[in-house]
Order: structure tokens, then C-alpha cells, then sequence
């Protein structure tokens, strides 16, 4: 699985995967930037199942407000933090 | 408006209490599938003693006596030693430990509101709150519409707690959507130089520390 420093761009995996999932759906598809990275927790969606969880890396990602509800949102510069699970993800380039 | 009847005292007070006021009716209602389910949970574990009724009270004793004083007490102490202040920003779990908080298996990160940056918490999947230092969060953190609104019309949302804020602030919504719970560092009010920890302290309500208010002025 790759790993993302601070400042790494990352895009959201666009998946709509049935089950307990805590990366919320209005983040899904969306690009923002590692703001830190944080320890392993135990993967809640194997957790909330009580099925043996394993460890994964969790990230604080930064959002801008414009990328998250489009350009017509309230204030396009403010911001919006959220903790992802790594497999959740991937690489994004510079727009 | 202390009286929402008419009081013009030429109907005759049956039915009206010592007080000359209307009873209201009971609003006692059945409960619950989830209440019927918690009390079902609960005398079984009782009775197959794996806990006992005493633990229970007691841990709900515990969860009364945690308030947003505890939270104030880590504010004020910030606001006067910047050696704790950097750690809190750091390490919030570690800071708060060493004054006595213990906040749990949780991890806790401070975010600090200053003269540019505004920050608010939120749980948009559920109703994450960091309860060992604010105690048990307000009816209107868990209600769908703060939930669903605060991460897309922020500004609004705080106008109706009365706080309405320049478009030189940027404002940074936290969704506490995994292991971490949240607290705000609000700013330290104009004013204050010579206060103590104690009147410092008193002046960090709930909301500064959500990030639906500010600090008070003394």
C-alpha cells in the first residue's frame, strides 16, 4: 500500500461499498492534501463485524470547500479536514 | 413570556392547578425498540453477572461528573504556559494527562483558533465529541441538520450561534470521522493580561471549545 507524507496530493477512492465505512460519502471522488499522518487503528469495518481487524494506517486529509461542493459553495477557500484509512487513498496529481 | 394561557379569570379553574394554572398532560409515551433493547442488554448482563448494577451506575456517575470545566481548565492553562501550549498543539492526549485528564483510549488533537483561522468541529457519520474533557456534547451537536450543514455552509451555521466572521478568517471544519476526537484552542480574549488561571478559565464556555463560539470577555 503506498504511503503518503505531509503535503502529499490524495484522491478519495470513489467506491460505494456496502457495510460500516467510516469515510464519508460526500468525500468520496475528492482531492486534497495530507495534513498529518497519524498511528494504525484497527480497521473499523472488520471491527464493527467483530471479525479479526487488521491495523491500517489512518490520515488527517485537507479539503478545499471549493472541491468538496463546487465553486458556488459558500466560501471556496475555507477548508475541510477528515481522517481517511489508507486503503481508502491513492495518488493524485497536481491539477 | 412567563404565561402561554389566557389569565383574564372569568372561566371558572377546574382542572387548573393551586396556581391557578392548566395541568398539562403526561407525555408518557412506550418505549423505544433501541430503549426496550438497551434494558434487555443490560438486565442480561446483570443477571449472568458479567457486570453488576452498582458498575453500571457507578460508570454513569462518572460520565455526569466529566463538564466542559475540565476542557476550560486545558484553555486556560495554554493561555498562560506556551511550554504546555506547544505540547497541547503536539500532543493533546499527553498534555491533558499531565493536568489529570485522563481522556481515554482515544486520541485527542487541539486545533488553534486564531486571528486568521477559525476552526469547528463536527461529526457528520455519528456524534463524535471528545466527552472525557467536554462531558456529554448539546442535543443540537447530534442532530442531522448540524451535522449535514456545518461542513457545507460553515459560515451560516455559526451566524445562527451569533458568531459571524470576516472574510479575512478562513474557516476549518473538522469531521471527526475516524479515532480522533477534537478540541478548540480558542483565542485568548482582548483584555485578559491580568487574570488569573481560575478567572481565565471561567471565561472558556462549551462552545468556544466546539468552535460554535468564541471566548468570553471579562
Amino acid at each position: 500500500m503506498v504511503e503518503f507524507t505531509p503535503g502529499a496530493r490524495v484522491r478519495v477512492r470513489a467506491l460505494m461499498p456496502p457495510g460500516h465505512i467510516r469515510t464519508p460519502a460526500y468525500l468520496r471522488g475528492k482531492t486534497g492534501v495530507v495534513e498529518r499522518v497519524l498511528k494504525e487503528y484497527a480497521n473499523p469495518e472488520q471491527l464493527a463485524y467483530r471479525l479479526p481487524a487488521a491495523p491500517l494506517r489512518l490520515y488527517r486529509v485537507r479539503f478545499e470547500m471549493a472541491e468538496v461542493w463546487g465553486a458556488g459553495c459558500e466560501t471556496p477557500s475555507d477548508t475541510l479536514d477528515a481522517e481517511i484509512y489508507a486503503p481508502w487513498l491513492e495518488p493524485a496529481h497536481a491539477p | 413570556m412567563p404565561h402561554d394561557h389566557p389569565h383574564d379569570h372569568d372561566h371558572d379553574h377546574d382542572g387548573m392547578s393551586p396556581s391557578g394554572h392548566p395541568y398539562r398532560k403526561d407525555q408518557d409515551t412506550g418505549l423505544s425498540y433501541w430503549q426496550c433493547m438497551e434494558i434487555a442488554v443490560r438486565e442480561l448482563l446483570i443477571e449472568k453477572g458479567e457486570v453488576s448494577a452498582q458498575e453500571v451506575a457507578r460508570q454513569i456517575d462518572v460520565m455526569d461528573s466529566r463538564s466542559p470545566a475540565n476542557g476550560a481548565a486545558v484553555v486556560a492553562r495554554a493561555w498562560v504556559d506556551p511550554g504546555f501550549k506547544a505540547l497541547l498543539l503536539k500532543d493533546a492526549g499527553a498534555a491533558c494527562g499531565e493536568m489529570g485528564f485522563d481522556i481515554g483510549p482515544l486520541q485527542l488533537i487541539a486545533v488553534e483558533n486564531t486571528a486568521q483561522v477559525h476552526n469547528v468541529i463536527v461529526c457528520t457519520l455519528c456524534s463524535c465529541y471528545p466527552r472525557n474533557l467536554l462531558g456529554l456534547p448539546p442535543d443540537w451537536y447530534k442532530s442531522r441538520a448540524y451535522r449535514a450543514r456545518t461542513v457545507r455552509e460553515p459560515r451560516a451555521v455559526l451566524a445562527e450561534f451569533g458568531l459571524t466572521l470576516g472574510e479575512d478568517v478562513q474557516v476549518r471544519v473538522h469531521d471527526s470521522t475516524a479515532d480522533m476526537r477534537y478540541i478548540v484552542l480558542p483565542a485568548r480574549p482582548e483584555g485578559t493580561e491580568g487574570l488569573s488561571e481560575a478567572e481565565l478559565a471561567a471565561l472558556v464556555g462549551r462552545d468556544s471549545m466546539i468552535g460554535t463560539g468564541v471566548a468570553r470577555r471579562p
